[in-house]
């Protein structure tokens, strides 16, 4: 096991390593020069130059990475040319929400992805396993940010039933900073009426973030289940007279799961993705609004650090993922 | 849906008796996959329409008529018109010619350069295929689309951009896929064989690994072919993709982002043509993969 652990660091390092260098070779790409963009189209020729002296723009490009690389290395990822931070000190604001939302979602896709996949399995081939079916199709082709936006439109425009963009009514103070994420500050301080408004405002945007992960989880549950339902084990377990109900829990699903996880972790992926799109219509104060912005000023300091981060989340979800089979599966932990 | 009882069939037809070609056995099985045909129907038809869209089109897609916006559906305009009075109906029609041909290149060109780096690093092996897997690790550990974004925001938005953008980010499936391929089929019977009389490797590799990695190729590519249709719609609702007045399907709902409850009409057409196209993708990849994985054969 702590070989295991060690070889994935090892090869974390060296993704870390790539990534950094992928974003610093992006940034070098872009065609706008950033000083001149801080500065606007007012400045002098002379203040640019000295702008981009201070930010080091001026030396060779090899130098400049080995700057980039001992301070990353020191846990700076340099400052903002757009906000005018430190960029680790922006992503510590925007990250909680982005995080917030994506379990949110992943909460959304596993409560109803695992128990839709698992009826479809169970009525094979009935209306209910069809409709899961056609379900999973639509979730898997829609865009979402089309779902986005209707879902805005209709619950919080015409119906009002839901809040609309953003983490909190603007009336409302954010509760204290402990975690960052709104709901778990909230409950933790017992700020009842921040906890329901949080909440009501994460409910649009995580069923449209979760719906691709969520018709991706039903397929494959439903798939998973039906394969371990046609097992000799099963037809033993129901032989032996065992309950339905035992048989299902017992034998089928937990049998059906190793495959399932590995598709939560994977979604990690997709989901920190589509929260790109959904931050972008959500007015959602995440990374992923963050990003967007930022390669539109071309704020490439800011690019670089968000893509830093995305690329050690998501390895870091499915090592975790890994970790949790372990803990279901000891075939796994032998080995 | 096919049913596993086996019923009462009639007598097989002579034809059937035949020994047939791989090619035509595969078809037959994917003819009777009743929902992949539907899908390929659905993509043949938007193919159809994108390739005669300027004979299909009633308008001319750019062509704004004041006056004339936000008409609701009606016989002059099938599908209404946008807030400047384009016809939505032409402008659909033309972004299928969009989307298709960006999923097209941008499937084409990572399925290309990811299968060849594949090919090589699981027919070379050592440091060389060490070195190669561990730059798609570098790939694979982005969120696709922040990847994407960052890559079109420094090339400049533009759809062309936008392409190389999503193609940049998809090349790596097709090189991870190709390579287990190959290792499973490196030390095969047939390729031992062709070395042991004197093969060439260019020959080893065309010949004998390149089809029998064909298969899972073509099930990835179809469901790439979704994949990239939304990408680049996304790309282009967020600014970075294909720029207004361009009708492309996501610019079409981003420009209509307003007027989505009051005029449904601007958004909600081009958001069926892309679920119809990317579900009809979807469901031939599904039906590929049940005919070509005999694994997962019945």
């Amino acid at each position: 096991m702590a070989r295991f652990i060690i070889r994935r660091l090892g090869g974390l390092i060296f993704v870390l390593l790539g990534v950094s260098l992928l974003t610093f070779f992006l940034a070098q790409l872009a065609p706008a020069d950033p000083a001149g963009a801080a500065l606007g189209s007012n400045a002098r020729e002379e203040q640019i130059a000295a702008y981009r002296q201070q930010l080091g723009l001026d030396q060779p490009v090899v130098v400049q990475y080995a700057r980039y690389m001992s301070r990353l290395m020191q846990g700076d990822l340099g400052n903002s040319i757009r906000t005018r931070r430190a960029v680790a000190d922006d992503l510590r604001d925007f990250l909680p929400a982005t995080v917030e939302l994506t379990l949110s979602a992943l909460l959304v896709t596993i409560l109803l992805g695992i128990p839709l996949g698992i009826l479809a399995a169970l009525n094979r081939n009935t209306w209910i396993d069809a409709g899961a079916r056609i379900l999973a199709l639509l979730g898997g082709a829609m865009p979402i940010f089309y779902i986005g936006l209707v879902l805005l439109g209709v619950f919080y425009r015409q119906l009002q039933w839901l809040p609309g963009p953003g983490r909190l009514d603007s009336t409302l103070p954010p509760p204290l900073h402990l975690t960052g994420l709104y709901t778990v500050d909230a409950l933790l301080t017992g700020n009842w009426m921040v906890l329901a408004n949080a909440a009501a405002h994460l409910i649009l945007p995580a069923i449209t973030l979760g719906l691709f992960s969520t018709a991706v989880l039903l397929r494959m549950t439903r798939s998973s289940m039906l394969e371990m339902l046609g097992q000799d084990y099963v037809r033993t377990a129901k032989a032996k007279g065992l309950s339905e109900r035992l048989v299902i829990g017992r034998h089928v699903f937990k049998n059906a799961l190793p495959p399932i996880l590995t598709i939560v972790g994977i979604l990690f992926g997709s989901l920190l993705s589509g929260a790109v799109l959904t931050e972008t219509i959500f007015n959602w104060p995440g990374i992923g609004r963050y990003a967007t912005t930022s390669v539109t000023t071309l704020d490439y300091p800011a690019v670089m650090g968000v893509a830093l981060v995305a690329a050690i989340i998501y390895p870091l979800a499915n090592t975790l993922v890994d970790i949790g089979y372990s803990v279901i599966d000891p075939r796994v932990r032998a080995g | 849906m096919q049913a596993t009882a086996p019923a009462p069939t009639p007598a097989p037809p002579i034809q059937s008796r035949r020994i047939q070609s791989p090619t035509a056995l595969v078809l037959r099985r994917f003819s009777q996959e009743k929902t992949a045909v539907f899908g390929l129907i659905v993509i043949v038809l938007f193919a159809l329409l994108a390739i005669f869209a300027p004979l299909l089109a009633p308008y001319n897609p750019l062509d704004q008529d004041i006056p004339n916006g936000l008409a609701p559906p009606s016989p002059e305009h099938w599908l209404g018109a946008d807030k400047l009075g384009r016809d939505i109906l032409s402008r659909m029609l033309f972004g299928a010619r969009i989307s298709l041909t960006a999923g097209l290149g941008v499937v084409a060109l990572a399925a290309l350069v990811g299968s060849a780096i594949g090919l090589i690093a699981g027919y070379v092996g050592g440091w060389l295929d060490e070195v190669l897997m561990r730059v798609t690790d570098i790939f694979f550990a982005f969120p696709s689309l922040i990847l994407a974004m960052a890559i079109a925001g420094a090339l400049g938005p533009s759809l062309q951009n936008a392409l190389i953008a999503v193609a940049v980010v998809t090349w790596p499936v097709y090189a991870r896929l190709v390579r287990g391929q190959v290792l499973v089929l490196r030390d095969r019977e047939f390729v031992q064989a062709a070395r042991a009389v004197g093969a060439r490797h260019g020959l080893i590799l065309r010949r004998h690994l390149l089809p029998n990695t064909l298969s899972p190729l073509l099930v990835q590519t179809s469901f790439d072919m979704g994949t990239t249709i939304l990408a680049v719609a996304g790309l282009s609702f967020i600014g970075f993709g294909a720029q207004p007045p361009t009708p492309e399907w996501g610019v079409m709902i981003s420009e209509g982002r307003n007027y989505i409850t009051t005029h449904w009409w601007l958004t909600f057409f081009p958001a069926m043509a892309m679920l119809f196209a990317v579900a009809g993708f979807n469901l031939v990849g599904d039906g590929l993969r049940d005919v070509l994985d005999p694994r997962l054969r019945r």
